[in-house]
């Protein structure tokens, strides 16, 4: 990370030079999605319904929720055909 | 250089020619303008080697511009009204992107009620977006100051976006005798723009990132610095351009006949050339008037009114919009500029030629005879039509 002190440190213009996954952005979540994967039958619905990008696929093709993201929103469990995903409280 | 008759459209589109666009990106349906159609025409028949993108709004016409820009492109678009409300929220990624992006604006009124004909609420209503503004005369002025607009928007020292704006109708659809400079003139004047360092080719980097409190504030006075020196890059640009061309349109702040005036009257746009023939015939009536035009609303040409404001005991504003609650904008901006002058003439506000009404020789007349005669606060709506109020 580089540090700026005064204006003149900064770009001209306001850019980044990493990724905007650097910031994790799942802190406030108050639910997080369980997914039972003996229901689950790998229809990819929760990924292509996940308003972040906090869906990804292990090596089988099971989504894996990516919890530095996920908010919680509920989307996924909501859109899931065969109701493989739970909404869990965070303790 | 040719001399051929144009429509300020199409001294626009010839502008964008010259300066060798390399994207342009449009959204085609009204209020969109012949501005872009020429321009479409000189990219297929292969005279202008450009990315054309075609998009589904403005939204995404300056979007399109803004990451061009980004990457070091030469990038133009053009709107008009209700499509330059919708680019709003653009407008401001624009300025805040730092990309130079050049844009035609054909001044149209707002809706409702519909109207597609020329007052200035459009733009006016742009001017925080950070973007420099240009009001254009005549089709001549349109076509210099789109190219100079390039050279200053790319500067290094300013990198902001540059509207160049021409009332609808009095120069977007009326053809005069334009100068076209020779693209070697041009070329001269205007070298291919230097790569950008916003962001380069196969680094991955992240334009508008997120940023704290703690460094915003300074985001933005790096813009309000750039505004503040584009006042002077603008006055090096066209002498430049006048050293080549012979045309130099007077800065921001051209004046007319102010020299001995003790009345002057601020002018935006075409009612400035109707405007200064009243000057001459009230001056041979023996009134001691003059003009000065508001090339610029950005950056405001604070000094160059401040320096106006010691010569002369009163000044109107013509306003071709209004800013309701308060008054018109120009004159709100006037105002604004010489209130901490040390010598302050007597101003007033003169709304006149709303959606396209006429701003006549009797119209200006009709101000300026209410300038020499009346003091007061409120905004005068010229030649209104209302049994209640008088104008």
């Amino acid at each position: 990370m580089t540090s700026y002190e005064m204006e003149e440190d900064l770009p001209e213009a306001p850019i980044a030079t990493t990724p905007s996954d650097v910031n994790h952005t799942a802190s406030w979540r108050t639910f997080r999605p369980v997914i039972d994967l003996k229901i689950c039958t790998k229809c990819n619905v929760c990924w292509k319904f996940c308003p972040d990008d906090a869906v990804a696929f292990d090596g089988e093709g099971y989504p894996v929720i990516r919890l530095d993201y996920c908010k919680g929103c509920a989307i996924c469990a909501e859109e899931c055909r065969p109701k493989a995903i739970t909404m869990v409280k965070e303790e | 250089m040719v001399e051929l008759v144009i429509s300020g459209n199409y001294a626009q589109s010839y502008a964008a020619k010259l300066a060798r666009v390399q994207v342009v990106s449009a959204y085609p349906i009204t209020p969109q303008t012949a501005i872009v159609e020429k321009i479409a025409e000189f990219v297929a028949s292969g005279v202008l080697p450009a990315e054309y993108i075609k998009v589904e709004s403005e939204h995404s016409a300056l979007q399109a511009c803004i990451s061009a820009s980004a990457l070091g492109a030469r990038t133009y678009t053009a709107t008009s009204s209700q499509g330059l409300l919708l680019m709003h929220e653009l407008l401001h990624w624009a300025a805040g992107a730092r990309t130079p992006v050049v844009m035609g604006v054909v001044n149209r009124a707002v809706a409702p009620p519909w109207s597609i004909w020329t007052d200035h609420t459009d733009t006016i209503a742009q001017r925080d977006t950070g973007w420099i503004q240009f009001y254009g005369e005549s089709n001549q002025e349109v076509l210099d100051t789109t190219l100079m607009a390039f050279r200053l928007a790319e500067h290094p020292e300013v990198r902001l976006p540059a509207m160049v704006t021409e009332d609808a109708f009095y120069l977007s659809h009326t053809v005069e005798p334009v100068d076209i400079p020779s693209q070697e003139e041009v070329d001269a004047f205007l070298p291919p723009r230097e790569r950008s360092s916003t962001i380069q080719v196969g680094v991955g980097m992240r334009l508008g990132s997120f940023t704290g409190p703690e460094h915003y504030m300074e985001f933005r006075h790096k813009i309000a610095r750039a505004m503040g020196r584009a006042r002077d890059v603008f006055l090096e640009v066209e002498d430049d351009y006048a050293r080549l061309t012979g045309r130099n349109h007077g800065g921001l702040l051209p004046t007319y006949k102010v020299e001995d005036a003790d009345t002057v009257l601020v002018t935006m746009g075409t009612a400035t050339t109707t405007a200064r023939g009243v000057v001459d015939a009230m001056r041979a009536d023996g009134h001691k008037v003059g003009l000065a035009k508001l090339r610029t609303f950005r950056p405001f040409p604070v000094q160059e009114l401040r320096e106006l404001a010691t010569l002369v005991d009163r000044v109107g504003v013509l306003d071709r919009s209004f800013t309701f609650g308060a008054a018109g904008a120009a004159f709100t901006e006037v105002a604004g500029a010489l209130y901490t002058a040390p010598q302050r003439p007597l101003l007033r506000d003169f709304v006149a030629g709303l959606g396209g009404r006429d701003i006549t020789a009797a119209t200006v007349r009709e101000a300026f005879l209410d300038l020499l005669t009346r003091d007061g606060p409120e905004s005068a709506w010229v030649e209104l039509k209302s049994r209640t109020e008088a104008s």
